[in-house]
């Protein structure tokens, strides 16, 4: 049983929750997930890991309402438990010196962003930051990327606060400086493609972290099978972080969406539940 | 004494009809009854060879002599000294390349052997309907840590508790029971029996610390610190994939994806539970042992109008249990042998909509003994399917073995261990069942576990204390 120690609205559908989850708060490096189960019904979700305080034994986790199981742990209370908390899953990623490093990060994937912004920072990187949102009230983490980042660019779909338009039009104008060691994009699958893109036509390397459909996440099924240079690879075990350009975009992309019937149905099942 | 039957009492199952609707359990179980009659059946042979051909070498004609006898207490004593899973092995045991086929009865040409699986069901049916004893015994003689709560996990544990040991079972996922909880389906093993079963483990002082995946949420070195000894026991759980063209579409699972959602995640109950499994019209699976049994009865429960199980040997290959074959078959599933697929054909969303297939035709024997089977060129066809499974095979977990290199692997990547002792190469750690043998049977992975559970108490006792004086 894990406690929820802390929980914060951080906007209209994202949430911001503490828990008590000692030895993964211990383990946890930039990079690497959880995989947690609200109650006995539930489904097993992964979730990146934001921030751990291996003092307090706490997990910082940020999530944004897209279904069933996220709008029931919108709901959970603080001092209440969830089920099963397993973690922390994944490869970290390769914090080290490189040099000048760009990050992008677009809507509740600046919170996956945020400690690989902080651990390149903290290994002596130049860091370049840009972070983006449909509209200024979304763009979460905005002052602790600004102060771990030596540049930070925001951008927001609707020009509410910062660059007017999407993240890759910052992004062409940064790596035109030149200097950029390597990349990272997380964020809807989308961007991470274009971002990609991108990054190819500078001949930068860029790492993106997948967020297939899982479900144990210990390697252990292959729901999470994606297609890295022609080639299958379990995302929960040998990523989540891929070279964006080894990525076969399309197929991920299909496979994002091979329960939504069934999704859609247990979120309008539950809100009207919720209602009544 | 009545005249012996020449056939095995038959056990009461569910209409074939009704039971392809639904994940109760099909085969019923016998009554104290026929449970008697069938006891009768046994010669009580003196040099049994039954006994010897069961991995933990039950006393079998000692405990079937008591359910003739009407003890059922003193059965379930005979069965506590030699498994801590009888309920389990009773239904799921493949009996048939066991003691039943060596049993002397079913030598002779007129009698089938003794229906020994569905006797320890009985007893271990009848053990779990009783008061639970709580044994008492001071676990003052070490501690030892397992990994992994399968079969052989459960079966040290059992046996280290009974022997006076502290023991803590590490398991990765929110149940115990690995491929018991997750693998085999609630109609050939209901999880009731298995949560009651482990239960009992937990009475003689077995602790279980679930969501542990060991190598992540705690290291091998911990554990080293920590206790005495270590016991690894993680199965081989890695899906297989043939890869061929088509494996990332939509639809196309692994059994291994497709059973952990129905088995472990209850997704058969979906939307009561969370977890969805995509509804399937035509299903096709790929591969002939009792993981793609499991796989096409439960499409066919989940609702399946037709589920194929293609195999690219014969029938008479099949290496599935004979009774699941018969269960499947009276379940309406059907058969394509000699049948291998080459490509999963996509529809316009990305998703299955059939399996090409080639004819195969048998060769020269391979290495396993096996007539080989070859392609036949320009026999190629398709079937229909919104849903292919593939059971074709696991390999090793990963985890563990990733993040401790000091534990030498074999070329096929499971872990090396001394068949007699099950000690691998760093002294202190054990290790037994699927992650040295390969994917293989619940028995076997008991009977590793037997050995390591005295072998682990001997080097406690000695080994470790002669070499920290």
């Amino acid at each position: 049983m894990f406690k929820i120690i802390e929980r914060t609205v951080l906007s209209a559908n994202e949430f911001q929750i503490w828990l008590a989850a000692p030895r993964i708060a211990m383990k946890a490096q930039p990079g690497q997930f959880i995989i947690l189960r609200i109650n006995e019904y539930g489904e097993r979700i992964p979730l990146t890991i934001c921030e751990a305080d291996a003092t307090a034994g706490t997990l910082r986790i940020i999530f944004q309402v897209i279904g069933k199981s996220t709008a029931e742990l919108a709901q959970v209370e603080v001092g209440s438990t969830l089920l099963d908390v397993v973690g922390p899953l994944g490869k970290p990623t390769v914090i080290k010196h490189y040099g000048t490093v760009l990050l992008v990060g677009g809507g509740v994937g600046i919170a996956a962003l945020f400690p690989i912004i902080k651990g390149l920072k903290q290994a002596g990187n130049h860091v370049i930051t840009i972070i983006g949102a449909k509209t200024a009230g979304l763009l979460i983490l905005q002052e602790e990327c600004a102060h771990y980042s030596d540049e930070l660019i925001l951008v927001t779909d609707d020009g509410s606060v910062g660059h007017h338009g999407l993240v890759t039009e910052p992004m062409k104008k940064v790596l035109q400086r030149g200097g950029i060691a390597v990349a990272w994009a997380i964020g809807p699958s989308v961007m991470m493609k274009y971002c990609t893109q991108v990054a190819m036509q500078f001949d930068v390397p860029i790492y993106v972290s997948l967020n297939p459909i899982m479900v144990d996440g210990t390697g252990m099924c292959g729901g999470c099978r994606v297609m890295i240079n022609n080639q299958i690879k379990f995302a929960c075990v040998d990523g989540p972080e891929f070279l964006g350009a080894e990525v076969d975009w399309n197929s991920f992309i299909q496979r994002m969406h091979q329960y939504h019937p069934e999704e859609v149905a247990a979120y309008q099942a539950y809100q009207v539940r919720q209602v009544h | 004494m009545g005249k012996r039957s020449y056939n095995k009492t038959p056990m009461r199952e569910q209409d074939p009809a009704v039971r392809q609707h639904n994940f109760k359990e099909v085969a019923l179980g016998y009554d104290l009854k026929e449970g008697r009659l069938e006891a009768n059946r046994c010669l009580q042979c003196k040099d049994a060879p039954c006994v010897l051909h069961c991995p933990v070498m039950i006393d079998i004609p000692g405990f079937i002599k008591q359910i003739k006898e009407d003890d059922m207490e003193g059965a379930r004593k005979i069965l506590d000294r030699y498994t801590n899973l009888p309920a389990i092995c009773g239904r799921v045991c493949p009996q048939e390349k066991q003691c039943e086929m060596v049993c002397r009865l079913g030598q002779s040409k007129k009698f089938e052997p003794v229906a020994i699986g569905k006797l320890e069901r009985l007893v271990a049916d009848w053990a779990l309907e009783q008061p639970n004893e709580v044994t008492n015994i001071t676990q003052d003689k070490g501690k030892v840590a397992i990994v992994g709560s399968g079969p052989s996990g459960l079966t040290v544990a059992g046996d280290l508790a009974k022997l006076g040991y502290q023991v803590v079972i590490f398991e990765a996922l929110q149940l115990p029971g690995g491929v018991l909880t997750y693998g085999i389906p609630e109609f050939r093993l209901p999880k009731q029996i298995v949560q009651k079963e482990i239960d009992q483990i937990i009475a003689q002082g077995v602790k279980i610390e679930t969501d542990v995946v060991v190598g992540k949420t705690i290291t091998m070195d911990e554990i080293r610190q920590e206790f005495d000894a270590c016991y690894v026991g993680v199965g081989a759980g890695t899906p297989h994939f043939m890869e061929i063209p088509g494996t990332d579409l939509n639809g196309v699972y692994a059994s291994s994806e497709y059973l952990t959602r129905i088995n472990l995640m209850h997704g058969y109950e979906f939307p009561d539970y969370d977890t969805p499994i995509q509804p399937a019209k035509n299903v096709v699976v790929i591969g002939g042992g009792n993981v793609a049994m499991d796989s096409a009865r439960s499409a066919k429960r989940l609702g399946a109008e037709s589920v194929t199980v293609i195999y690219r040997r014969s029938q008479a290959e099949l290496p599935a249990r004979v009774e699941e074959y018969h269960h499947s078959v009276e379940e309406n599933i059907e058969y394509s042998w000699l049948t291998s697929p080459v490509e999963y054909i996509a529809g316009d969303q990305g998703q299955l909509v059939g399996v090409k297939c080639i004819k195969m035709k048998l060769g020269e024997p391979d290495t396993s003994g096996r007539r080989r089977p070859l392609p036949i060129s320009g026999s190629e066809f398709v079937i229909p399917a919104d849903t292919a499974i593939e059971a074709i095979g696991q390999g090793a977990n990963r985890i563990l073995l990733d993040t401790f290199p000091e534990l030498v692997t074999n070329q096929r990547g499971y872990v090396k261990a001394d068949e007699r002792t099950c000690a691998t190469s760093v002294p202190g750690i054990f290790a037994g069942g699927d992650i040295v043998t390969g994917a293989a049977t619940v028995i076997l992975a008991m009977g590793a576990g037997k050995i390591a559970a005295k072998e682990i108490d001997e080097y406690v006792q000695f080994e470790k204390a002669s070499t920290t004086v």
